[in-house]
């Protein structure tokens, strides 16, 4: 399992184009992805449990992978995160 | 049978053709018990495919028209009907409950509403409900076996029925195959009317009951020149039809040769003739009808079309592509004109009783200076491409323009210093609120140029909201209050020695336009679709002796009925209306 923590830097925090492009890179891959924010932690497969959380600016967030390719899953979803200028 | 509607002849010409109903299809979904479990589930995953292969489509059909940024909402569409945690919650509803997948979906997405409902402190969320909505419905349509309609699926020619339609629709139409627009809403200047206008398609609007007489493929003739529909024709009728659009394409044809042409009257009074535009895919039609200039970019498109606030680099991308295509021309671009009429669903714009005389236009952008600030720098920053003017909307005071006018000369200051390259700008204030107008001469020693808001300056001066049905009757632009004051800001900024343009509707409307050259207008800004048609109606004026017909307008006309005749009288044989 790989756990890292972000903070999420964008001034509109985790909105719709970012959400469905972290969903689509977290879809790539075997492993569960999970995303918690706060005290609640959701699928990052699922593009509405991301939007319910509601990740606003300078939030700080973790991601969770877990599976065969955990490894390349986290990869994947901190440069979407870095590419979209959510998080450093 | 045959029947007739009335309507408000929004955009000139007869078409006729087969209805296409873009109208929402009854979508109540009625719960059900059911017992074959594993059909119902397949009906689920049926639905998702189609409404998935829709979306697609939609979306290749936007990123063609509108560029990949855009279609990036329906990216986001196709996620939510690829959710695994929405598919597998459904389904359990579907097993647990024994209920038909209409109602399960319905149960699901109701929950999830109403957690978005609840991030209070993240409105633009809350916003996303409008696009788990639109999913939803598309979603049970196909469950229903009912068609949601779309302007973009639209493959073969037709009559577009409905009930409104909304800026964003500009993008969907595709002229080929759109014939002509009918609507129950709306007056002449209202989005549905202007847009018609902009793609020279003939439209009649404020049917009040289109979409509920005419149904789904039934012929109609649209007569966009009297403001009438013909439910089921009769074959002499239709033969007089394909006969007027038949004329119409000749018209088009001849007043084509004239896109190269200079716009000057008989006399030879030279005059500018410029295009409306709101998005830059509005060019290609600014070219093709022979504009000399763009006398009016609206730039809220950018902003509603986009779920957070466009970056300076965005804007200057899409001001540089503008401002180059129609170098050396001149593009004038007003900055923000948004209000509470119009709220930014990423910022959060206060409840107002009154928006249309609240904070909006130049007053929003003087209160909230940082998104007026980016706006000028992108601005600014595309000047060194072309000949650009900027102007501010809704100024009513001399202090509100000196305000903006400051702001504006420090950021041009900070990019000189900064060794940005940038062009000559002209900074100039549009003049729409009545107010202004009747101040014109003391804005004129301070403006580089005024263009007169008409679509504002009618609704301001006769207290009428032109989207109102109830009062559309007051948007008279003939009235001989609207000619005074017209009149006023044109020689105000003559006296001045600054350029007046106008850049509303009435600019291009067929009875103004000899009242307009009479006063001495230098510029005339309107949809494209009328580019061409006008200057036509000029190069048969004699603008000397217009003069005398303005005088009486405005010394002897009472009502616009009034203004009306004496134009018919000085101008005979050029104009029908």
């Amino acid at each position: 399992m790989e756990k890292r923590e972000f903070h999420v830097t964008a001034e509109t925090g985790i909105h719709a184009r970012p959400a469905t492009l972290l969903v689509q890179a977290a879809s790539k891959f075997n492993s569960e992805v999970s995303l918690q924010y706060q005290d609640k932690s959701v699928n990052l497969k699922s593009i509405m449990g991301v939007m319910s959380l509601g990740v606003g600016q300078n939030a700080e967030i973790t991601i969770t992978t877990d599976g065969d390719d955990e490894a390349d899953a986290m990869n994947a979803v901190a440069e979407t995160l870095k590419k979209e200028g959510l998080s450093d | 049978m045959r029947a007739m509607l009335k309507g408000i002849a929004a955009s000139d010409g007869v078409v006729c053709g087969q209805a296409y109903r873009l109208v929402e299809p009854d979508l109540n979904v009625e719960r059900r018990l059911i017992t074959n479990l594993d059909s119902e589930l397949n009906r689920f995953h049926q639905a998702l495919e189609a409404a998935v292969s829709d979306i697609e489509t939609i979306k290749t059909r936007a990123t063609k028209n509108l560029g990949a940024d855009s279609a990036q909402v329906f990216s986001a569409h196709i996620a939510m009907l690829q959710d695994p945690e929405l598919i597998a919650a459904v389904e359990a509803n579907i097993k647990d409950k024994h209920i038909n997948a209409e109602a399960a979906i319905a149960d699901v997405t109701t929950g999830y509403e109403a957690t978005l409902q609840g991030l209070t402190d993240n409105p633009y969320m809350q916003e996303r409900i409008t696009d788990l909505h639109d999913v939803t419905k598309r979603l049970t349509g196909h469950l229903l076996g009912v068609t949601l309609p779309d302007l973009v699926l639209i493959d073969h020619p037709v009559v577009v029925v409905t009930h409104d339609l909304i800026p964003s629709d500009t993008v969907s139409v595709n002229p080929k195959y759109i014939l002509g627009f009918i609507t129950d809403v709306g007056g002449r200047t209202s989005h549905s009317s202007i847009l018609a206008r902009n793609l020279n398609l003939p439209a009649v609007v404020g049917t009040q009951n289109a979409t509920k007489q005419i149904p789904a493929g039934e012929t109609v003739i649209l007569n966009g020149t009297r403001g009438n529909v013909i439910i089921q024709p009769t074959v002499d009728e239709l033969a007089t039809a394909r006969r007027d659009m038949q004329e119409r394409v000749a018209n088009q044809k001849r007043l084509a040769t004239l896109r190269h042409h200079e716009t000057t009257s008989k006399d030879g009074v030279g005059v500018m003739l410029a295009a409306n535009i709101g998005t830059a895919s509005d060019l290609p039609a600014v070219l093709e009808n022979g504009a000399e200039a763009i006398g009016l970019m609206r730039t809220e498109f950018l902003y509603m079309d986009a779920d957070q606030l466009p970056t300076e680099d965005e804007q200057f991308n899409v001001y540089r592509q503008v401002v180059q295509s129609m170098a050396p021309r001149p593009v004038v671009i007003r900055t923000l004109d948004i209000g509470g009429d119009k709220p930014l669903p990423y910022l959060k714009t206060k409840h107002e009783d009154n928006p249309f005389m609240g904070e909006r236009a130049i007053r929003q952008s003087l209160a909230h200076q940082k998104i007026f600030r980016s706006q000028l720098r992108a601005l600014l920053r595309a000047s060194a491409f072309g000949n650009l003017r900027i102007m501010f909307p809704m100024i009513a005071t001399l202090d509100e323009f000196r305000q903006a006018k400051a702001i504006y000369d420090d950021e041009r200051s900070k990019l000189t210093t900064a060794q940005v390259p940038m062009g000559k700008v002209k900074v100039g204030m549009m003049v729409e609120v009545p107010a202004a107008a009747l101040l014109a001469d003391r804005f004129a020693q301070e403006v580089d140029f005024m263009s007169v808001g008409t679509n504002d300056l009618i609704g301001y001066t006769m207290a009428a909201d032109r989207t109102n049905q109830d009062v559309a009757y007051l948007y008279q632009p003939y009235h001989p209050a609207i000619l005074r004051l017209v009149d006023r800001i044109i020689h105000a900024g003559h006296a001045a020695g600054i350029p007046v343009a106008m850049c509303g509707e009435m600019a291009g409307d067929p009875i103004a336009v000899p009242l307009l050259l009479g006063m001495g207008l230098d510029e005339f800004s309107m949809g494209a679709g009328a580019v061409l048609k006008t200057r036509e109606l000029i190069g048969q004026l004699n603008a000397h002796d217009l003069q005398s017909l303005v005088e009486t307008a405005l010394n002897s006309a009472s009502t616009s009925q009034e203004v009306i005749t004496m134009v018919q009288a000085a101008v005979p044989g050029v104009l029908q209306k």
